[in-house]
């Protein structure tokens, strides 16, 4: 179990397991990260890590260019946390 | 010179195989052949020898939609036709892809890739067509009838159904119109009997909304639900009837983020059918005719 800290929004945490993906965990905590097609492909749950390390599923190059990808843009539904994060939604 | 019907929609998915897993377990087409980088597949209850081609590609969306005519020489006539209209077309030789002969392919005024073919390889099904039983025993998954209809999104939904009305000689069931009339934001669009062969809603050009496959009743569409539920499939609106076309409809996500619908009992469409005109005000009637409300990845979600 990894803890995800929300950015901006004072104390807010959430628990993610290993290979869980960051929007099925969050939303089962009541975190709102918009949800559209969970799989990759249409962009809708869109976030940034600011802090730590995470594995990427198959994500659409068209909604998540290279230049996001280097900047730790991740598509909630295909990042799969490697230990604590901090994330900007 | 006419357009029989919505004949194939080439997908591009992420993963092939995860993919073809999908369209064939869960969905429940048979796949029917491979080339390089591209699956091929039918439903049970068609003829043709496929009507969904998977592509590989490092995006989801549509490659492209095909349109069956009536006869070859069709092509050309349709080619001068769109050519008058302004939009670009190339032709496609025999081979492009498996079983597929010659064909004509349009840019519409959307942006997207509209193909019209006729020859194409026949392979039948496998209850025959001499005496044949109403259904194969061996289906899997949903086991649609056949690919129905595809919803697309563009800026100029105007144009676009002027595209297909007057070059492509399409007719117009259903429209969403701004409450004052002026900007047409949904246009629904057959050519033969069904209450939409492809649809148009205000949005990004390029874009597919979803590709729908037809199913028999509302019975289905829930067991189509209960299937979905049990493979952990996306599940975007449950089962539910639309104001417009009247179905019945449950949507949901391919492994890619293509929307799919499962659809049935529609009314039918004649040539002299009128359109009906929904308002931008009752959209969500129109849409979702209980819940009456949109939803925002309904609106967002596009590949």
């Amino acid at each position: 179990m990894y803890n995800i800290q929300v950015e901006h929004r004072e104390g807010k945490v959430f628990r993610c397991a290993e290979k869980e993906d960051v929007l099925t965990a969050a939303r089962r905590q009541g975190v709102a990260i918009p949800l559209g097609c969970r799989g990759g492909g249409c962009g809708m749950c869109k976030i940034q890590v600011t802090k730590g390390r995470f594995d990427r599923g198959k994500s659409s190059m068209e909604v998540l260019p290279e230049g996001e990808r280097e900047k730790n843009y991740s598509l909630a539904c295909k990042t799969y946390p490697l230990g604590d994060l901090t994330i900007k939604i | 010179m006419a357009i029989m019907r919505l004949g194939r929609a080439e997908l591009k998915v992420m993963d092939l195989e995860k993919s073809v897993d999908y369209y064939t377990n869960v969905i429940g087409l048979e796949e029917t052949g491979r080339s390089e980088g591209r699956v091929y597949m039918k439903a049970w209850d068609e003829y043709d020898h496929h009507s969904i081609v998977l592509q590989e590609a490092d995006s989801p969306g549509l490659d492209h939609l095909a349109f069956k005519v009536e006869k070859l020489e069709d092509l050309a006539q349709f080619e001068k036709k769109v050519e008058l209209f302004g939009c670009t077309v190339r032709r496609v030789s025999s081979g492009t892809r498996l079983a597929e002969g010659q064909a004509i392919r349009i840019e519409t005024p959307t942006g997207h890739q509209v193909e019209l073919y006729h020859d194409i390889e026949r392979l039948g099904k496998k209850v025959g067509s001499v005496n044949p039983h109403p259904w194969p025993l061996e289906t899997r998954g949903i086991a649609p009838h056949a690919l129905d209809h595809c919803l697309l999104t563009g800026e100029d939904v105007e144009t676009a159904t002027r595209f297909f009305m007057e070059a492509l000689g399409f007719k117009q069931s259903e429209k969403i119109m701004t409450v004052d009339g002026e900007v047409m934001l949904g246009s629904f669009l057959f050519t033969g009997n069904k209450a939409h062969d492809i649809a148009f809603v205000k949005g990004p050009d390029k874009k597919l909304h979803h590709a729908a496959f037809h199913v028999d009743n509302f019975y289905e569409v829930l067991k189509a639900a209960d299937i979905l539920s049990r493979n952990e499939v996306q599940i975007e609106v449950t089962p539910t009837r639309h104001g417009i076309t009247r179905g019945q409809t449950i949507y949901f996500f391919d492994p890619s983020g293509n929307r799919n619908e499962a659809f049935c009992g529609g009314y039918m469409t004649y040539a002299d059918f009128p359109t009906i005109t929904w308002t931008e005000d009752r959209i969500g009637q129109g849409i979702f005719y209980h819940r009456r409300e949109l939803i925002e990845s309904f609106m967002k979600a596009l590949t």
